[in-house]
């Protein structure tokens, strides 16, 4: 009798519902690369639980064959809390989106991230309101016209990986829907990550707002206008890789490696787990000032708060042994009635 | 540990008296609840029946020496059984202007009015917005006024230890507690090992100080002139048995325990600070070891959000709030109705609306927990009558929560959680399981249907981690039996009735109710909840007078039981007091037409039993001389 594990499939993942989004929205290459990259993770349907809120990304738990709740707008992440504190044995994954997690759902975000638990939480930022018809998101840009902003937003719009730095997330990553194998890699390493794993995917949503992210997808202005971060080297990008990002002072600035005589050395090295400084550094860079980092931002390693909390709880039986009822409720003051 | 402890015997005259209501009241900061709390106990452990009532202020120290500022403790103990923690004062202790004033008019012409005389100076008197000393009144000759230098006597009780001013005058409420347990000749030996507990470690001189503060208070009694005798109340006639004195929102917490340990699961419990329920959070935190896993969330939604996570993977789930907490709990809990999950909400009332009344009862959140959900989301609701009930309505509600495979609200209310009364010690190894199951990994092709029903119509509480069983839940409309998403307008007919009928079926896993009294007569007193205490005594006494007047306490709101409208059916008249506009009447009138009767007090306060007794004899006559009448036999 073998006892190797059995080889799990793509199709071991694949629910049997239909799939209702829009035909032509992001969030098809986004499931693709899930069902794709769940195999090679390792971890069986039945051990993969997808907690998700409201919002076209939060259909998704229904397209995955493992368990799943599509709970309440914003909360997947108290959900989830619930849920991983008290099994340890299960890989956890947040499906959210821009309004999800940044509007209704921002405190559970930021207190997820804080708490660095155990999961792994998947942004799917279209900058919009798809479900509820196309209204503006808090990461539509500042003066977007939508249904329910004819005049443009008049709101700042928020940065996700900025609030992410902002509370000391321990995995920060940027991918893009259309970019599948950057995608794939950066799921594989979300889940391998122990402790929070953020993940921003720009997701098109070619209904209500399309376009939106065509600067990071299209392969013939992408490389100038992201640039891909590798750990441990310098910070190049452009087509001909020509433009390299030097810091001056706290500053960044873009240089041109061709002409300015500024050498590789010369440029910021991207660090995964270096300072916050760092990550935060990188959230900042956007269009049209800056190319915008796609890959892993920040990975470094923290306690999580499934495990502390776990740790309490051993300590407690180690401590004072496996409570007794009985003694507790005859202990203390008591009297005898006869 | 070794306690030098002195068997004080008074040689006054000792006075025997079946009962004494006391009420204990100073600053904020005081520390009359320490005195209430310690006076409950001794009397517990000399075998008195008690029932208290803790009444302080939302501020933590509000302005010193304010009307504002007071903070109360009342308790009734006694020789005979007591459901309330008694409707006027024998006995009133003051420890300055502002609290004299504010409770003066509780205190029964007579009674006993001890005042610390030191804080009767013009600075206190205007703190108090007095003009002049009210202890020159006239009226001071309707009670029997014993004027203590408390402040200056404890200062020279404890001046050979040294403290500073501010310390040594913190050790006035064990002098007023000493004086206290001179006049009803309580032992002083659990509170000289509380004190040690509590100070010992951290500060020997402050133990040391207090103990004494609190040994020259009972000197002080034995000497002056003015208690010319002290009085004796014996132990109560209490069914057998082992007892503790249990305050509610610790019997809440010890409940869940004994729930968990019937079901075999562990707790996870998640929670936001609000008063009056944050005690049940103290008290948890303490149970690591048995199996509970506490959490403080960022918020209600949170809390309950986290709780239902953890109730999908199989966790004994709870969340507890307070009205406010409630409200913004809400959608999550119809979320929970929806996705059919175990789990316990429990609500400590508070004054209402908004912020209200925090540190006050109240019984109006009945109709928020019965509909504040969008839809029709129904929740099995069951209310705690008394501080030690709270014990077993927690259970109950865990057994409905499994058995029917939905959320189950428990009402609770600030008199509940902060009042005490002795409770009998269950024996654990006694205690019935509660069966909980969980379908094992899938041995067939047939395909797993999350939304398939039992008998009650409840469904499997598949849990992630079982093979085969893989299937996603969800806040939408699900199809029956598969728990597809389902838009068909057949099924959310069938659905909703489902649903409905779900909770309904909680009825056939309850108790029938039991009336206290005749199952027929002129009146029937309908209550509910934390009231339980009053309208009993009421009752009783309108029965003692020969009224025909009987009681029913609903401890199930939703469903109520089957056998009510039967019970109702049999009596002329149905009055139901409330803590509240008439929320239960509302429910009860539109269910059984009935028209009941209010009596509704909106005043942070539990009715007393004269309120009750009054409003029964309004409505009722007196059908028997009282010797005529047929014993009556308590059931329930």
């Amino acid at each position: 009798m073998s006892t190797a594990l059995p080889v799990l499939k793509s199709s071991d993942f694949t629910s049997d519902q239909d799939i209702r989004w829009c035909p032509g929205c992001g969030d098809y290459a986004i499931l693709a690369q899930m069902k794709k990259v769940l195999p090679e993770i390792g971890v069986p349907p039945e051990k993969t639980v997808f907690i998700s809120g409201i919002g076209c990304s939060s259909r998704f738990p229904y397209y995955i064959n493992s368990y799943g709740v599509h709970s309440i707008h914003g909360r997947a992440p108290a959900l989830a809390t619930g849920l991983r504190v008290t099994r340890p044995d299960l890989s956890v994954w947040v499906i959210t989106g821009d309004g999800d997690a940044l509007s209704i759902g921002g405190n559970h975000f930021i207190h997820c991230l804080r708490r660095n638990l155990d999961v792994n939480v998947i942004l799917f930022n279209n900058r919009i309101y798809g479900l509820t018809k196309g209204q503006y998101s808090p990461t539509s840009f500042s003066g977007q016209v939508t249904k329910s902003t004819p005049m443009g937003a008049v709101d700042h719009p928020l940065n996700p990986m900025m609030v992410a730095v902002g509370a000391e997330a321990t995995f920060i990553a940027r991918s893009v829907d259309s970019n599948i194998k950057h995608l794939a890699y950066t799921l594989k390493r979300a889940a391998a990550h122990k402790g929070t794993s953020f993940v921003e995917v720009y997701q098109n949503c070619n209904v209500f707002n399309d376009g939106a992210w065509a600067y990071a997808q299209d392969k013939a202005t992408r490389d100038d206008t992201t640039i891909e971060l590798e750990h441990g080297k310098p910070m190049i990008f452009g087509k001909d890789r020509d433009r390299g990002i030097r810091l001056n002072g706290l500053t960044p600035e873009i240089v041109d490696l061709s002409t300015s005589g500024v050498k590789e050395d010369d440029l910021l090295f991207h660090d995964e787990r270096g300072d916050a400084m760092h990550a935060f550094l990188l959230a900042r860079m956007r269009r049209p000032d800056f190319p915008e980092p796609i890959g892993v931002f920040r990975d470094i390693q923290r306690e999580t708060f499934d495990e502390g909390m776990r740790f309490q709880a051993q300590s407690a039986i180690e401590k004072k042994g496996r409570g007794d009822l009985q003694k507790l409720f005859s202990g203390g003051d008591t009297w005898k009635v006869a | 540990m070794s306690i030098e402890t002195k068997s004080l015997e008074t040689t006054k005259p000792v006075q025997n008296v079946s009962g004494i209501t006391v009420r204990l009241c100073g600053d904020s900061g005081d520390g009359m609840q320490l005195l209430g709390t310690q006076l409950t106990n001794t009397s517990a452990l000399a075998g008195n029946d008690i029932a208290t009532f803790p009444d302080f202020p939302a501020e933590i120290r509000a302005p010193r020496g304010t009307r504002a500022g007071v903070s109360g403790f009342q308790v009734q103990f006694a020789s005979h059984e007591v459901h309330t923690p008694g409707d006027t004062l024998d006995a009133l202790v003051a420890m300055n202007p502002a609290a004299l004033v504010t409770n003066l008019a509780d205190l029964r012409k007579g009674g006993l009015l001890i005042v610390n005389e030191d804080s009767f100076d013009d600075r206190d008197l205007k703190l108090a917005k007095l003009k002049t000393c009210p202890l020159e009144d006239p009226s001071m000759e309707n009670y029997r006024l014993v004027k203590v230098a408390m402040t200056r006597l404890t200062k020279e009780a404890v001046a050979e230890f040294g403290l500073g001013v501010k310390e040594a005058d913190r050790c006035k409420n064990f002098f007023a507690m000493g004086l206290v347990y001179w006049l009803y000749g309580r032992g002083m030996d659990a509170t000289l090992r509380f004190i040690h507990g509590k100070f010992a470690a951290g500060s020997p001189v402050v133990a040391k100080a207090n103990e004494k503060a609190l040994q020259a208070g009972w000197s002080f009694g034995e000497t002056i002139e003015a208690l010319g005798h002290s009085y004796q109340v014996d132990a109560a006639e209490l069914p057998a048995g082992h007892y503790r004195n249990m305050m509610g929102n610790q019997a809440m917490a010890w409940g869940l325990l004994a729930a968990s340990h019937r079901s075999k699961k562990d707790i996870f419990y998640a929670s936001y600070p609000i008063t009056p329920a944050s005690d049940i959070l103290h008290e948890m935190v303490k149970f690591k070891n048995y199996g509970v896993m506490t959490f403080q969330a960022e918020d209600e939604i949170a809390a309950v959000c986290s709780a239902i996570g953890a109730a999908y993977g199989g966790q004994m789930a709870v969340t507890t709030s307070s009205g406010p907490g409630i409200a913004l709990k809400g959608e999550a809990m119809g979320l929970a109705v929806m996705l059919e999950l175990p789990l316990l909400i429990i609500n400590v009332q508070r004054g209402g609306p908004s912020t209200g009344l925090p540190t006050k009862t109240e019984q109006s959140d009945l109709l928020q927990v019965m509909f504040g959900r969008n839809g029709e989301a129904p929740i099995p609701v069951i209310a705690a009558q008394s501080p030690g009930d709270c014990f077993n309505v927690i259970q109950d509600a865990w057994m409905l929560a499994t058995q029917l495979m939905s959320p189950v609200i428990v009402l609770s209310d600030g008199y509940i959680a902060n009042g005490s009364e002795p409770w009998a010690i269950p024996d654990v190894s006694r205690m019935t399981p509660i069966k909980v199951e969980h379908p094992g990994p899938k041995t067939d092709d047939n395909p797993f249907l999350p939304y398939s029903r039992n008998e009650l119509l409840a469904r499997p509480w598949a849990i992630p981690g079982t093979e085969g069983l893989m299937h996603r839940v969800g806040g939408l409309e699900k199809e029956d039996g598969t728990g597809n998403i389902s838009y068909d307008p057949d099924n959310h007919q069938k659905m909703t009735n489902i649903r409905a009928q779900k909770v309904e079926n909680a009825a056939k896993l309850l108790p029938p109710q039991q009336v206290y009294g005749p199952q027929n007569g002129e009146l029937l007193v309908l209550s509910w909840g934390g009231t339980y205490g009053a309208c009993l005594t009421a009752v009783q006494r309108a029965q003692r007078d020969g009224r025909s007047v009987s009681h029913v306490h609903l401890r199930y709101l939703n469903p109520m039981p089957s056998n009510l409208g039967e019970i109702l059916s049999h009596f002329d008249k149905v009055l139901m007091p409330e803590l509240n506009l008439g929320q239960l009447r509302m429910l009860v009138r539109s269910k059984y037409l009935v028209d009941a009767i209010g009596l509704n007090k909106m005043k942070g306060k539990p009715f007393t039993v004269g309120e009750v007794y009054e409003k029964i004899c309004e409505h009722s006559t007196i059908s028997a001389t009282p010797a005529a009448r047929p014993q009556i036999v308590k059931v329930g």
